[in-house]
């Protein structure tokens, strides 16, 4: 077994493609295990702790920087010297398979910015932005000046930018949808991470991407629609920006005959920006359900704002108001889950007593913390909730953690691990060897973007796991939701039938599988304290 | 005022991806159109020379 660094400087891929490149190497007979990265300070941290950069091609490693592309590949020496030998055959790009690329003629020359995009589709009418955060800000006013609405998936763009390009769109009658925008559904079109959801009669205007897709799915369970799904960026409500773009979306919902209801999503707003909210909806000719992740008190509204604190609850709001007939899901009864809880935490050994949280979804991440905040839990995140503890370092957990997996520490160069599971999958194992564990909750986010299999990246690791704690004697338990449809291409019911298969508990949202865990939390600590 | 944005929701979207392609690969399968450009660092991947090059050209 040897392990090889590649360095090719300044070449630049997406890391979607680089995943797959990855995932090709891996699949050569002989190769244990492959990394194709851009060689971000993050990215060689976590080759440098897997044993690579040493010895052979060390200076190249070293000398590069985030322009720079790096192939690690692990295995058996004939195999890794058989891809380093001609590292340019593994990044080539497949050969466009769809009809209407090659109708248009595949030797024509792609555009290589967006004013050349525009000048080929005069009619476009939104910019959808993926490019690493430093770059991010120079596209999207590339885009609002060629008068395109932009949806900007990428992260760490500055507030005083994120400011700018919103004022700049809003004086147009444009909208910035992000910074960090991971969902939207336009006229039925899902862009970024999105669900096969029907349309029907609510609009959303959602801060939090995953809280989207949640409630999007969930509406869609109960046989209900969106007509368009509008996010705004995670900081749209902060003081700093004040609700820009929640204000444009909410007008342009309010305007669009195929919205009935609005629902509007987020993390409780800064003060100044819920006060400009508040008296915006207050004249909204459209009731408004307004759902902030764990607020303890709604701000004051006009008679038509219902609140709400928990998507779960929204939905069920949003669909009573929209005139839904159909009968909403019955949520289990809080004696059922107690009951199955107290089970469960009596099989545990006296050293478990941990909830170990590993989210792909921020948003489930930030409502599984207000969960056991209003059950007077207290836990430890990489991104806390006020009153919970902040983790000194995200990738070691202390007592009950709750890690959202997609924070920028472990997307750095490298894609979310709604993509590629293999950050998540080496913590699980991790918090699986952890003998002080009782439980692991995980949340699964179906979608076109998604991996192609999200339960599957993870069952053998939690069987392991669980095996591993079995023969030391403890008994751990594992937690899931899974958030989809029935029409995204990995199958709803199928994903849930391979967890269920593998013991894992499954809810259908991710509040119902949070609230699971707090009830076995407050067994086991009823249980330490009757010792 | 023009209002592009609420014109945007009464009809349907052309797109344009600058980044991960697969974005707007998804949207392509699903039947819209789609713009791909094909994206890298400009000016050798400094982002606060291209921003001053913006501001002369």
């Amino acid at each position: 077994m040897i392990k090889l660094t590649i360095v090719r400087k300044n070449r630049y891929f997406d890391s979607v493609f680089l995943m797959q490149v990855a995932k090709r190497i891996t699949a050569v007979p002989g190769v244990r295990d492959a990394s194709a990265l851009l060689a971000t300070p993050a990215n060689k941290k976590v080759l440098t702790e897997l044993g690579f950069g040493h010895g052979e091609r060390e200076a190249d490693f070293d000398a590069a920087g985030p322009n720079d592309l790096v192939i690690a590949v692990e295995g058996e020496e004939a195999a890794v010297r058989g891809v380093a030998s001609d590292p340019e055959a593994w990044l080539q790009r497949p050969a466009a398979r769809d009809e209407s690329t090659l109708a248009a003629g595949a030797a024509q020359r792609e555009p290589r910015s967006i004013r050349e995009a525009v000048e080929a589709r005069p009619d476009s009418s939104v910019a959808v932005i993926s490019v690493p955060g430093e770059h991010a800000a120079r596209e999207a006013r590339a885009a609002l000046d060629q008068g395109l609405n932009v949806f900007l998936f990428s992260s760490n763009v500055s507030v005083e930018d994120e400011r700018a390009l919103k004022e700049a769109a809003r004086g147009r009658g444009l909208i910035v949808m992000g910074p960090d925008c991971g969902t939207a559904f336009l006229c039925g079109a899902g862009i970024g991470f999105a669900n096969a959801v029907r349309r029907g009669p609510i609009g959303i205007v959602g801060s939090s991407g995953t809280g989207m897709q949640e409630f999007a799915s969930l509406v869609h369970a109960a046989g209900s629609g969106i007509s368009h799904g509008i996010g705004t960026g995670s900081r749209d409500l902060s003081d700093a920006i004040g609700g820009i773009s929640t204000l444009t979306a909410v007008e342009a919902l309010e305007a669009d005959p195929g919205t009935a209801l609005i629902a509007i999503l987020s993390k409780p707003p800064g003060e100044q920006a819920a006060r400009i909210l508040m008296e915006r909806l207050g004249t909204c000719r459209k009731p408004v359900v307004l759902c902030l992740l764990g607020a303890s008190t709604a701000p004051a509204g006009g008679r038509r704002v219902l609140a709400a604190s928990l998507i779960d609850d929204a939905v069920e709001l949003a669909l009573r108001q929209s005139g839904h007939a159909g009968t909403v899901q019955p949520r289990p009864l809080a004696e059922t889950l107690r009951a199955m809880a107290a089970s469960e935490a009596a099989k545990m050994k006296p050293g478990q007593r941990h909830v170990r949280g590993l989210f792909a979804g921020g948003t489930f991440c930030y409502q599984s913390q207000a969960i056991f905040r209003g059950a007077g839990l207290v836990v430890h995140s990489n991104s806390p909730m006020a009153g919970m503890k902040a983790l000194a370092d995200p990738r070691v957990s202390r007592e009950s953690s709750f890690v959202d997996m997609g924070a920028e520490t472990f997307v750095e160069g490298r894609p979310h691990p709604m993509i590629d599971a293999t950050l998540r999958r080496r913590r699980l194992e991790q918090e699986g060897n952890d003998p002080t564990v009782a439980v692991i909750l995980l949340d699964f986010i179906l979608g076109a973007i998604s991996s192609r299999d999200p339960v599957g990246d993870l069952v053998p690791a939690i069987r392991a796991a669980r095996d591993s704690a079995h023969r030391r004697g403890d008994h751990l338990c594992f937690v899931a939701s899974v958030c989809g449809t029935d029409e995204d291409a990995q199958g709803l019911a199928a994903q849930r039938g391979t967890l269920s298969d593998a013991g894992v508990f499954v809810f259908s949202s991710n509040a119902q599988a949070a609230d699971f865990c707090r009830y076995v939390s407050q067994h086991l600590s009823l249980r330490k304290g009757s010792r | 005022m023009a209002e592009p944005f609420k014109e945007l929701l009464a009809g349907k979207p052309v797109f344009i991806n600058v980044g991960v392609r697969e974005f707007g690969e998804t949207l392509r399968r699903a039947g819209y159109d789609v713009v791909l450009v094909d994206w890298s660092p400009p000016a050798g991947g400094d982002a606060e020379m291209a921003s001053l090059l913006d501001e002369l050209l």
